[in-house]
C-alpha cells in the first residue's frame, strides 16, 4: 500500500461530507460502475478549474441524477421531470453572470421533455446541458427510454423495443444539430479511459463557452449503467464502445465557438423614478381629472355597434375618454373575440356622475347603431325617452317607434364627402354630440387628442365631428318643425 | 389625480412592473394576450425579461427558475393553459417559491370559447395539482383593482413564499375603465433564501423533495401552518349593503358588479338585500358569511359557472341557512334584471318581505 498515492484530490466543487444525503454521507448513492460519478468528477473538476464555484447554478432533473445537491457544492436548484431547460432559462436570464448547468438524462430530456431542450437550444440561451444517455429509465426501475436500441428489452418492453411499436432511438445530438442557434454540441462516450478524458475536456468546454457569454452547449455522455443492464460494470463499458457507440456515433456536432461572439449584454435598468413615463404613466398619458364632478346627475348608458372596421371600439373609446376629462365615471366593455374579425362588433360605455355598478349594458339610453343589423338587434332594448342614431337615410320601418328620439342619416357618406369612409365613426358622434350634449365640445376634443396619435388622422376627425354636428343640427331641427 | 382609461390586462402589467416584477413568461391565449403584449412592450424597458415561451408548461417553469434565483416574476393565461400550468404551481407551492398568474378566464371545458366564464375556480382556488397545497387567490372586479391587487399579490407572494392568482374573468381583463396606478414605484426586497449565483447564496438549494417521509410530513405541516396564518390574517372582501340585508347575494368578478347593480334595483322596490363580494376566494371570507347568517334569511349565490364558488358558500354556512344559486355559462354574462328576478323569486320562496306591486311582475 505504501507505493499507493493520491493524485487527483476531490474536487473543490464537491462538499467535503455528503450532508444533505440521510445516511453513509460519505458515498454516493449511485450504483457501483455507474457513469453519473464519473460525469460528476468531470464536472465538478471542470467548475474548480475554470473558478466559477460561486457562480455556478446546477438544475437538477428528475432521474437517478435528481440529487445533484448532495454532492454540489454550488447554488442548487431542484426541477420537475423534463422541465430544467425551462428552469435554467429564467435562472440564467434572471442572474446573467451564473453560470448555469442543466444536468439530464434520457427520459427527463428526450422524453418528457422535448420541448422544452428543443426550444431551449433554438434560443440559443447561453447554458450548458449534459445529457447522460444511458439508453434505459434508471431510477425507475428500467424501463424503455427514448434512446433504447431497436430489439433491446425493457421491463415496458418484454419483447424487445419494436420499430413498429415504440419506434427508433432518439438521436438528439443530430437533431439539435439541425438548428442554427447552438454552439457547441458533442457526443462522447465513457466505455474506457480516453473517452473519460475527452467527456472531461468537451464538459470543459461547454463550461467555457458560457464563461465566455457565447450561446447554448450541449455535452451529451454515453454512459454505462451496469445494474439496470444486468451486467458488470467492466462489460458495461465494453457495451458503450461495441454497441451504443455504433448507434450513437461520438464527435463534434457543432462548433461555433470559434465564429460566434459574446452575446450582447443587456442594457442597464432604469431607474424607479424614470419608471412611470417609461409605462407611459406621465401626463402626456394620464387625464389630469377635475376634482369635482357635474352636479347635474347623469347616467349615460351607450351601446355602440356596428360592423367590424366601422370603428366602433374606437368610438366608444373616445366617448369614454371624453367622459373622462368631464370629470364622469366611465366605464367601456367590448364585445372581443372571433367576431371583430368579420362579423359584428359591439361596446358597452357607460358615463355617470356617481360610482358605476354594472359595465353591462342592457338597457341603454344611447344606441349608435352603425348598420341595420344592430339597429335591429338592439332598438327595442332603449330606454323610452332616449337617443337613436342610426347610420343611413331612412329608417326601416318597422324599427320605428315613438318613444325614443331617433336621428338618421348616412354619416358614412358624410365621411366619404371629407375624404375617408374611415371617419364615420366620428361623424356620428358629432351627431350625437349635438343632439344629446354627453359632454361639452373641448373634452370631447380632448379625448380625440389623447385616443388619436396621427395628425393627419386627429386633422380628418375634427372635420368629420363638426360635420357631424351640422348633419344632426338639420335633422333635429327638421324633428322639432 | 391623473387617471388612465385602461385595459384590464393592460393594467395588470403595469402595475406589476411598479411593484418590481422584471420577468413575464408567457404564452397567447384569448382572452388574456394583452398581458403578454404589454409586457413585450414595458419588460425591456424597464429592464426586465419577457420570453413568449414555448407553451404554458414551459412558462411556469420559467417562473420557477426565475423566482429561484429571487425575481420577481409573473405568468398569465386562461383555462385551457392553467390547466397545463398546474404541474408547475403544485412544484412552486412545494419550493415554497413566489410567482403571481393571472388568470383571465374563458369559457371550459376543453376548447370551449373566448367569452367570460369563471369556471377556473375550482382548479385555481382548490389547487388543480398534487398534493396538500394552496395557492392565495385575489378577484378583481374593477380594472383599478386589477391593478391594485396585482401589487398586493406580488407582496403576498414574498410574504407567503407562495404562488398568488390574480383570477378575472375575460370582461374584466378586457374592459376599461380609469385607473389611478401606484405613485411610487417597488424596489422587491432581497430574498436571502434564492439561488443568486453568488457566495452568500452558494449553499442554497430550492427543492420540492423531501424523500423521508418524516421530513416530508414536516414539510407539509409547516405548509399547512402558513396557510392557517393566511386564512387568519389575509381575508379580503367587500360588503354593499348587507347592514339589513335579509338576502345575502354573493358573487365576485364581473358577476359583483352585475349584482351591485341588483341590489340598486331591488332595494328601490323595497327587498332588503345586500352584497358580500369576496375580494380573497383563498382565503374565502368564511367568518363574514357565519356572521352574515346570524341576520340574513337567505343566501343566493351567483356566478358564470354551474356552482363552484357555491360549494365555499355551502361550507361556510354549514346548512346555518338555505342557500339558492344562479349561474350562466358558455359566455353568457346575465343582465341585472335577470339576475333580478331570480333574487325576487327565491326571496318569495323563502318568505322574505317584497312589496305587492313587485310580486305583481313576478
Amino acid at each position: 500500500m505504501s507505493e499507493f498515492s493520491v493524485l487527483q484530490q476531490k474536487a473543490e466543487s464537491f462538499y467535503p461530507n455528503y450532508g444533505r444525503k440521510a445516511e453513509l454521507q460519505h458515498q454516493t448513492h449511485y450504483c457501483p460502475g455507474c457513469g453519473h460519478g464519473i460525469i460528476s468528477k468531470l464536472l465538478a473538476r471542470a467548475i474548480d478549474e475554470l473558478g466559477i464555484q460561486d457562480r455556478t447554478i446546477l438544475v437538477n432533473p428528475v432521474g437517478c441524477s435528481v440529487f445533484g445537491y448532495y454532492y454540489f457544492d454550488v447554488g442548487n436548484i431542484q426541477s420537475a421531470h423534463g422541465r430544467a431547460p425551462a428552469v435554467a432559462t429564467a435562472a440564467k436570464r434572471a442572474r446573467p453572470h451564473s453560470v448555469v448547468v442543466s444536468y439530464q438524462g434520457d427520459g427527463d430530456l428526450a422524453a418528457i421533455g422535448t420541448a422544452e431542450i428543443l426550444h431551449a437550444a433554438n434560443r440559443g440561451e447561453p447554458i450548458t446541458v449534459i445529457f447522460v444517455n444511458n439508453a434505459i429509465y434508471g431510477m425507475t426501475g428500467g424501463q424503455l427510454a427514448p434512446t433504447t436500441p431497436v430489439g433491446a428489452k425493457s421491463t415496458t418492453t418484454p419483447y424487445g423495443r419494436s420499430i413498429f411499436n415504440e419506434g427508433y432511438p432518439l438521436h438528439v445530438c443530430e437533431t439539435l444539430a439541425s438548428l442554427e442557434a447552438p454552439v457547441y454540441l458533442e457526443r462522447v462516450a465513457i466505455g474506457n479511459i480516453k473517452g473519460i478524458l475527452q467527456a472531461g475536456k468537451a464538459i470543459r468546454r461547454g463550461l467555457e463557452n458560457q464563461v465566455n457569454g457565447l450561446g447554448f452547449s450541449l455535452i451529451e455522455v454515453l454512459s454505462p449503467c451496469p445494474t439496470i443492464w444486468k451486467t458488470t460494470p467492466q462489460d458495461a463499458q465494453k457495451r458503450i464502445r461495441e454497441e451504443l457507440s455504433k448507434i450513437y456515433p461520438v464527435g463534434v456536432f457543432r462548433d461555433l465557438t470559434g465564429d460566434r461572439g459574446a452575446r450582447p449584454a443587456a442594457l442597464p435598468a432604469p431607474t424607479l423614478n424614470e419608471l412611470p413615463a417609461l409605462l407611459e404613466l406621465d401626463a402626456a398619458h394620464t387625464f389630469e381629472t377635475p376634482d369635482r364632478r357635474p352636479t347635474q346627475a347623469v347616467d349615460w348608458r351607450i351601446k355602440v355597434a356596428g360592423f367590424g372596421g366601422q370603428g366602433v371600439l374606437m368610438l366608444g373609446e373616445v366617448l369614454a375618454e371624453a367622459g373622462l376629462a368631464a370629470g364622469l365615471d366611465v366605464s367601456w366593455l367590448p364585445s372581443y373575440g372571433p367576431e371583430m374579425r368579420s362579423g359584428t362588433s359591439n361596446c358597452h360605455v357607460r358615463l355617470a356622475t356617481h360610482a358605476i355598478d354594472s359595465p353591462l349594458i342592457s338597457r341603454p339610453n344611447v344606441l349608435l347603431a352603425l348598420n341595420e343589423p344592430s339597429l335591429r338587434k338592439f332598438v327595442h332594448t332603449v330606454e323610452p325617452g332616449g337617443w337613436v342614431l342610426y347610420n343611413a337615410d331612412t329608417l326601416p320601418p318597422d324599427c320605428r317607434r315613438d318613444d325614443v328620439n331617433f336621428v338618421t342619416d348616412s354619416f358614412t357618406k358624410i365621411a366619404d364627402g371629407i375624404g375617408d369612409t374611415r371617419v364615420g365613426n366620428i361623424v356620428m358622434l358629432g351627431a350625437l354630440m349635438e343632439a344629446a350634449h354627453l359632454v361639452g365640445d373641448e373634452q370631447v376634443d380632448a379625448a380625440l387628442a389623447h385616443t388619436v396619435k396621427s395628425a393627419r388622422w386627429l386633422e380628418f376627425d375634427r372635420k368629420a365631428l363638426v360635420a357631424g354636428k351640422l348633419a344632426a343640427r338639420r335633422i333635429v331641427q327638421g324633428v322639432v318643425q | 389625480m391623473p387617471k388612465q382609461l385602461i385595459k384590464g390586462n393592460e393594467a395588470i402589467v403595469k402595475s406589476a412592473i411598479l411593484a418590481g416584477c422584471r420577468a413575464f413568461y408567457g404564452y397567447p391565449i384569448t382572452p388574456a394576450s394583452e398581458l403578454a403584449e404589454a409586457a413585450a412592450k414595458y419588460m425591456p424597458l424597464a429592464g426586465g425579461t419577457f420570453l413568449q415561451a414555448e407553451s404554458e408548461t414551459a412558462s411556469i417553469y420559467m417562473l420557477f427558475g426565475a423566482a429561484a434565483a429571487g425575481v420577481r416574476a409573473m405568468t398569465a393565461s386562461s383555462g385551457p393553459g392553467i390547466s397545463l400550468m398546474q404541474e408547475g404551481l403544485s412544484y412552486l407551492a412545494g419550493a415554497e417559491l413566489p410567482c403571481v398568474i393571472a388568470d383571465i378566464m374563458r369559457g371550459g371545458p376543453g376548447l370551449g370559447n373566448i367569452a367570460p366564464e369563471q369556471g377556473d375556480y375550482n382548479q385555481v382556488v382548490k389547487g388543480g395539482g398534487h398534493g396538500c397545497y394552496h395557492t392565495i387567490v385575489l378577484a378583481p372586479d374593477s380594472v383599478q383593482e386589477m391593478a391594485d391587487l396585482t401589487a398586493l399579490a406580488f407582496d403576498l407572494a414574498d410574504a407567503y413564499r407562495n404562488p398568488v392568482f390574480v383570477l378575472a374573468d375575460g370582461a374584466i381583463g378586457q374592459m376599461m375603465e380609469p385607473v389611478e396606478f401606484m405613485a411610487r414605484p417597488v424596489e422587491p426586497r432581497h430574498m436571502p433564501w434564492a439561488v443568486e449565483a453568488t457566495p452568500e447564496t452558494r449553499k442554497n438549494l430550492v427543492t420540492s423533495i423531501y424523500l423521508e417521509p418524516d421530513n416530508l410530513e414536516a414539510h407539509i405541516r409547516k405548509l399547512e401552518a402558513k396557510y392557517r396564518r393566511c386564512e387568519r390574517e389575509e381575508v379580503r372582501f367587500e360588503e354593499y349593503q348587507t347592514g339589513d340585508a335579509e338576502v345575502v347575494l354573493m358573487g365576485y368578478g364581473i358577476t359583483a358588479r352585475i349584482l351591485k347593480a341588483v341590489v340598486e334595483q331591488l332595494r328601490a322596490t323595497g327587498l332588503r338585500v345586500g352584497l358580500l363580494r369576496p375580494i380573497t376566494l383563498y382565503p374565502f371570507p368564511v367568518a363574514a358569511v357565519q356572521r352574515l347568517a346570524r341576520s340574513a334569511k337567505l343566501f343566493g349565490v351567483v356566478e358564470l359557472s354551474t356552482g363552484q364558488m357555491l360549494d365555499d358558500v355551502r361550507l361556510a354556512l354549514n346548512g346555518a341557512r338555505p342557500v339558492e344559486f344562479y349561474g350562466r355559462a358558455g359566455g353568457n354574462v346575465p343582465p341585472a334584471e335577470e339576475v333580478a328576478r331570480f333574487v325576487r323569486r327565491i326571496a318569495r320562496q323563502y318568505g322574505v318581505a317584497v312589496a305587492e306591486e313587485e310580486l305583481a311582475h313576478v
